[in-house]
C-alpha cells in the first residue's frame, strides 16, 4: 500500500487518464492544427506565397478586414451600453434582456445570413424597393457586414457583464458624490477597471468576425474579388481542388486563432482568472 | 482505544508544519489540541486521520499499540468531523449518515433498510429525529455539525476526530453545542480529539489539553494544571489575559488583590484607568508609579470596586498573593 | 427600493436607447422577418416541407449527430477538465490554452482540415478505413466535425466547477470507507452534474447550428449526409425563400425548446442542492 492522498488515484490510473486525454486532445487539436500548416507548404513556399499575394486573396483580405473594422467597433459599442444597463441598473426585464443578448449564440450562422436575405433579398420585403433605386445589400458588401454584425453580437457584452457585475457600483457611486459626470465616472473611474475584460471581449469578437463562414456564405454570393471574404475565398479554393492554396490562406486566419489564443493566456493572467471563449 | 504518537515530523515544502511531536492520548479520553492556526494541530489530526503522512523517518502512530502508518483513511477506524462538515450537498441527511456502511464490500455491507434504521438511529441520538429526509441545505449550522457527527459515528469507530468542531458557528449554539458534546462523550466515552484555537473551549471541555505552537507540543495536561502551571510564556499568554511584570514574571488579572495605596502588604501601587464595570466583574487598567512596571489589568469583584468607590484617577495599592511566577522556559 | 437606488448613477436612458435600439435593429427584428415569413406560409405548406423525406432526414442527421457529438465531448470534455485540474504533466498549460482552439479557428479552416485529415487519402481516413469506418463523407463524419467544435464547451464549463471543488467531501467519503471509484460515482459525479449538464447543452446548441466546420467533410448527400443548414442554403440557392424560412424556423423552435427543457432540469437540480 503506498502512502498517496486520499483524493488522488493512482500511479497507473492517472498514467491512463493523461494518455486518453492527451491522445484526445493531440488528435482534435494539434494534429488538425499542423496539418493546416503542412498542407500549406506542400508544394512550397512560392506556391505557398504566391497563393497569398493572389489578386483575389489580397481583395479577401481587404474585404474580411473592412467588415470587421464596422463590425467590431459597433457592438463595441452595443456591448458597453448594454453592459452598463445590465449591471448598473435593476429594472423589470431585465433577465429577458440578458436572454435576448445570448440570443446569437443559439442561432444557426445560416440563419443569422437568412434573415437579412429575407429582409434585403430580391424576394425579400425590401428587395423591390432596393431594387428600385438600385441599393444594393444582398450578395453585396452591406449584407456581409451585416451578417457579421449578428454572429457577433454578444461577445464585447458577454465578457463584460460579468466583470462589471462583480465591480459593482460603489466606486462609480462614490466618484457620483465627488461630482463627477457620468462621461467622467465611465471614463476614469470604470473603464480603467474593465479595461482588461473590455480587451479580451474585443479580442473574441474580433475573431469571431474574421472568421465567419456561414452566416457570410449566405449573403455573399461568392463573387470573386469583390464579395469573397478570406473564410470563402478559401471555401472556394477548396473546391476548385486548389488544396495548397487553399490551406495557405487558411494558415493565416490559423495564425489569428494561435494569436487570439496566445493574447487570451496573456489576459487570463492579468485577469487572474478561468474565462473562455463562447460560440 | 488508545493513541501513541511518536516522533511525528510532517513538512510541506520546505515548511515545516509538524517537528518531532510525540503524545499519548489514553482510552476514552476527550483530548483538545489547542494552538493558534498554522500550530500544527490540524496537520497532525489530519495524520491520525490518514488524510496526510507524517515525512518517512522514525515516526510512529500507534492504536492500540498497532501501527497504523500504512493503513488507508478509510480503514483505520477513525470517525472524522470536518471543519464545514463536508456533509454530500446532493444526499438527504439519512443518505449522509447512511454513506459510510452504504459502500462497505457486499460481504459485510447491511441491508439497505438496516441502514436506514441504523441512520434514524443515530438522528435520534444527535437529537434530531424527523430531519432525515432533509437536504444539509436546509439545516442549521448546528445541525449539519450534528449530522457530520452522526455520519462519522454511523461506521462505529474507536477514535474520533473533529477539526475546529465549533469554528463555524454562531456565539449561542457554539456554547449549546459545547456542552451537548461534553455530555455525548461522556455517554459513549469514545476516545475523542479535537482541534481548537479557542482556549475557552478546550479548557471547559476537555479531560487533556494539548498547547501547541510552531510545529510543536508546547504543553500538555489536565485544563487545570495547564491553566494553573504554564511552563512557558507562550502557554501563559495564550490560555487567558495575563500581565507581564519585569523580569518575565506574569500574573493573571484576577490574581491580583485590589487594595488601598496605604493599606499594608502592598506591593505596587499606581492609578486607576479606563475602569469598565458594566459585567460580572469590574476590569480596570492600573498605571504604576514605578515607571519599572508597564499598565496592569486588574479584575476585581464589582462590590469592592463600589465599596471602595473607585473612579478614574484614583490611586490603588496592588498586591500579588500568588507572586509572580517564573514560567519554567521562555 | 433597489430599485431607485440603482438609478442613481447616470446613463440609464442613454444605454437603455442604445442597447435596445441595437438589439431591434440587428436581431429582433431580422429574426422576427424570419418567422413572419415562415408563418405566411398555410399548415399544409409547413407539412409538405417538414415531412418531405429529405427534410426529415436532414433533421435526424442534424439532430442526431449533434446530440451523439455533446455526449461523446462530455465524457471526454470532463476527462480532460480533470486531468487538466488535478494532474501535473510536461505540456499542460500548453493543451490547457490549446482546448479554446476550436472556439477561435474559423469553422471553414477546421472544415478543409477535418475532411483532409479523414477524407480517403488523409492520415486518419486511412486508419479509419483499414479498420472498415469511412472517415469523411459520412455521418460520421459530420459526427467528428461537431465533436470538434463542440467539447470545448464541456472542459470550460466543468473546469472551472473542478478548480473551486473542497476536497473535503472527497475527504469525508475516504474516511468513510469510499474508495476512488465510488467516491468518484457516488460524490463527485452528482456534484459536477449541473456542469456536465450545461456543458452539454451548449455543446448540443452550438452542434444544431454548425455549418462551416461540418460542409467539408459530409459530402453533403442528400438524404445521407446533409445537415439542415446546409438544406436551407439549399432551399435559398433555389429561391425557395419561403421554405428556408420554414425549415430555419421549425430548427430555431426545437432548439430554443430543447435548450429551455434542459434549463428547466438544470434549475430543478441546482435548487435542490443550494
Amino acid at each position: 500500500m503506498s502512502l498517496r492522498p486520499v483524493t488522488s488515484e493512482s500511479l497507473p490510473v492517472r498514467i491512463v487518464l493523461i494518455a486518453c486525454a492527451v491522445g484526445f486532445l493531440g488528435l482534435f487539436l494539434l494534429v488538425p492544427l499542423g496539418l493546416v500548416f503542412v498542407e500549406a507548404l506542400r508544394r512550397g513556399g512560392s506556391v505557398f506565397l504566391a497563393a497569398l499575394t493572389d489578386r483575389h486573396a489580397l481583395s479577401a483580405i481587404r474585404l474580411t478586414l473592412f467588415a470587421a473594422a464596422i463590425a467590431v467597433p459597433l457592438n463595441t459599442l452595443f456591448g458597453i451600453a448594454a453592459a452598463w444597463l445590465i449591471t448598473k441598473f435593476r429594472f423589470k426585464g431585465r433577465t429577458w434582456l440578458l436572454a435576448l443578448i445570448d440570443l446569437p449564440f443559439a442561432v444557426s450562422p445560416v440563419i443569422a445570413g437568412l434573415v437579412w436575405a429575407l429582409i434585403f433579398g430580391a424576394q425579400g420585403w425590401l428587395g423591390p424597393w432596393l431594387a428600385e433605386h438600385d441599393i444594393r445589400i444582398i450578395f453585396a458588401v452591406p449584407g456581409i457586414v451585416l451578417a457579421t454584425l449578428f454572429v457577433t453580437f454578444p461577445f464585447v457584452a458577454r465578457e463584460l457583464i460579468p466583470v462589471m457585475e462583480m465591480q459593482g457600483t460603489d466606486e462609480e457611486e462614490a466618484a457620483l458624490t465627488l461630482g463627477a459626470g457620468g462621461w467622467q465616472i465611465f471614463r476614469r473611474v470604470t473603464l480603467p477597471n474593465i479595461r482588461w475584460g473590455l480587451l479580451y471581449g474585443v479580442l473574441l469578437c474580433n475573431a469571431r468576425a474574421m472568421g465567419e463562414f456561414g452566416a457570410v456564405s449566405v449573403v455573399s454570393g461568392h463573387i470573386r474579388g469583390k464579395t469573397n471574404t478570406l473564410p470563402l475565398h478559401i471555401e472556394v479554393l477548396y473546391n476548385e481542388y486548389q488544396f495548397s492554396a487553399a490551406f495557405a490562406a487558411a494558415t493565416l486566419l490559423a495564425l489569428l486563432a494561435l494569436l487570439t489564443l496566445g493574447l487570451k493566456s496573456l489576459l487570463e493572467l492579468r485577469l487572474g482568472s478561468h474565462s473562455s471563449i463562447r460560440h | 482505544m488508545s493513541i501513541s504518537i511518536q516522533h511525528l515530523t510532517k513538512s510541506f515544502g520546505s515548511y515545516r508544519a509538524l517537528d518531532d511531536v510525540s503524545l499519548d492520548v489514553p482510552e476514552g479520553s476527550l483530548t483538545a489540541l489547542l494552538g493558534p492556526s498554522g500550530s500544527g494541530k490540524t496537520t497532525l489530526l489530519r495524520i491520525l486521520a490518514g488524510l496526510e503522512f507524517a515525512d518517512p523517518g522514525g515516526a510512529r502512530i500507534l492504536f492500540d499499540g498497532v501501527d497504523v502508518a500504512q493503513i488507508p483513511a478509510g480503514d483505520r477506524g477513525i470517525g472524522f468531523v470536518f471543519q464545514h462538515y463536508a456533509l454530500f450537498r446532493h444526499m438527504s441527511v439519512a443518505e449522509n449518515i447512511g454513506f459510510g456502511l452504504s459502500v462497505l464490500p457486499a460481504s459485510q455491507r447491511p441491508p439497505r433498510k438496516e441502514i436506514r434504521e441504523r441512520a434514524l438511529d443515530l438522528l435520534k441520538r444527535v437529537k434530531l429525529d424527523g430531519l432525515q429526509d432533509r437536504r444539509p441545505s436546509e439545516l442549521s449550522g448546528g445541525q449539519r455539525q450534528r449530522v457530520a457527527l452522526a455520519r462519522a459515528l454511523a461506521v462505529q469507530p474507536k477514535v474520533l476526530l473533529l477539526d475546529e468542531p465549533f469554528g463555524a458557528l454562531d456565539a449561542q449554539v457554539r456554547k449549546d453545542l459545547r456542552r451537548w458534546l461534553r455530555q455525548f462523550h461522556d455517554e459513549i466515552g469514545l476516545t475523542t480529539l479535537f482541534v481548537t484555537h479557542d482556549q475557552e473551549e478546550a479548557l471547559e471541555l476537555a479531560d487533556q489539553v494539548v498547547v501547541m505552537r510552531h510545529a510543536r507540543i508546547e504543553q500538555s495536561g489536565a485544563p487545570q494544571e495547564i491553566y494553573d502551571q504554564p511552563r512557558t510564556s507562550f502557554v501563559y499568554e495564550f490560555l487567558g489575559e495575563v500581565n507581564k511584570l519585569p523580569g518575565d514574571r506574569y500574573i493573571r488579572p484576577h490574581e491580583i488583590e485590589l487594595k488601598f495605596a496605604a493599606d499594608e502588604g502592598v506591593d505596587l501601587t499606581g492609578r486607576v484607568h479606563r475602569l469598565f464595570v458594566a459585567g460580572p466583574i469590574a476590569r480596570m487598567g492600573i498605571l504604576p508609579d514605578s515607571p519599572a512596571f508597564q499598565e496592569i489589568e486588574v479584575w476585581a469583584p464589582r462590590e469592592q470596586v463600589r465599596e471602595m468607590a473607585l473612579t478614574d484617577g484614583d490611586l490603588v495599592g496592588l498586591r500579588f498573593p500568588t507572586f509572580p511566577r517564573l514560567p519554567l522556559k521562555s | 427600493m433597489a430599485l431607485i437606488a440603482r438609478r442613481i448613477l447616470p446613463g440609464y436612458g442613454l444605454t437603455l436607447g442604445i442597447t435596445l435600439a441595437f438589439l431591434s435593429s440587428i436581431v429582433l427584428v431580422p429574426l422576427a422577418a424570419l418567422f413572419l415569413k415562415a408563418a405566411g406560409l398555410g399548415p399544409s405548406d409547413w407539412a409538405r416541407i417538414l415531412t418531405s423525406p429529405r427534410t426529415l432526414a436532414a433533421f435526424r442527421l442534424t439532430f442526431g449527430a449533434s446530440a451523439a457529438a455533446a455526449g461523446v465531448s462530455t465524457v471526454f470534455g470532463l476527462l480532460i477538465a480533470w486531468v487538466l485540474v488535478r494532474y501535473r504533466f510536461p505540456g499542460r498549460r500548453i493543451l490547457d490554452a490549446m482546448v479554446d482552439l476550436p472556439f477561435a479557428l474559423p469553422t471553414a479552416v477546421a472544415g478543409i482540415t477535418l475532411a483532409q485529415l479523414y477524407g480517403p487519402r488523409g492520415w486518419m481516413g486511412q486508419v479509419l478505413q483499414a479498420l472498415g469506418i469511412q472517415g469523411a463523407y459520412s455521418p460520421f463524419g459530420v459526427f467528428i466535425a461537431l465533436t470538434f467544435i463542440s467539447f470545448p464547451f464541456v472542459v470550460r464549463t466543468v473546469q472551472p466547477v473542478l478548480e473551486d471543488l473542497q476536497p473535503d467531501a472527497e475527504e469525508a467519503a475516504a474516511t468513510l470507507g469510499a474508495n476512488r471509484l465510488v467516491t468518484f460515482r457516488r460524490i463527485l459525479l452528482p456534484t459536477l452534474f449541473p456542469a456536465l449538464l450545461t456543458g452539454f447543452t451548449l455543446a448540443f446548441a452550438r452542434a444544431i447550428g454548425e455549418y462551416g466546420s461540418v460542409v467539408f467533410i459530409s459530402g453533403n448527400l442528400p438524404f445521407k449526409t446533409e445537415i439542415l443548414p446546409l438544406l436551407i442554403i439549399g432551399q435559398l440557392e433555389q429561391f425557395h425563400y419561403s421554405a428556408a424560412a420554414v425549415i430555419a424556423a421549425s430548427m430555431l423552435l426545437v432548439s430554443f425548446t430543447l435548450l429551455f427543457l434542459i434549463n428547466l432540469l438544470q434549475r430543478r437540480l441546482v435548487a435542490r442542492s443550494h
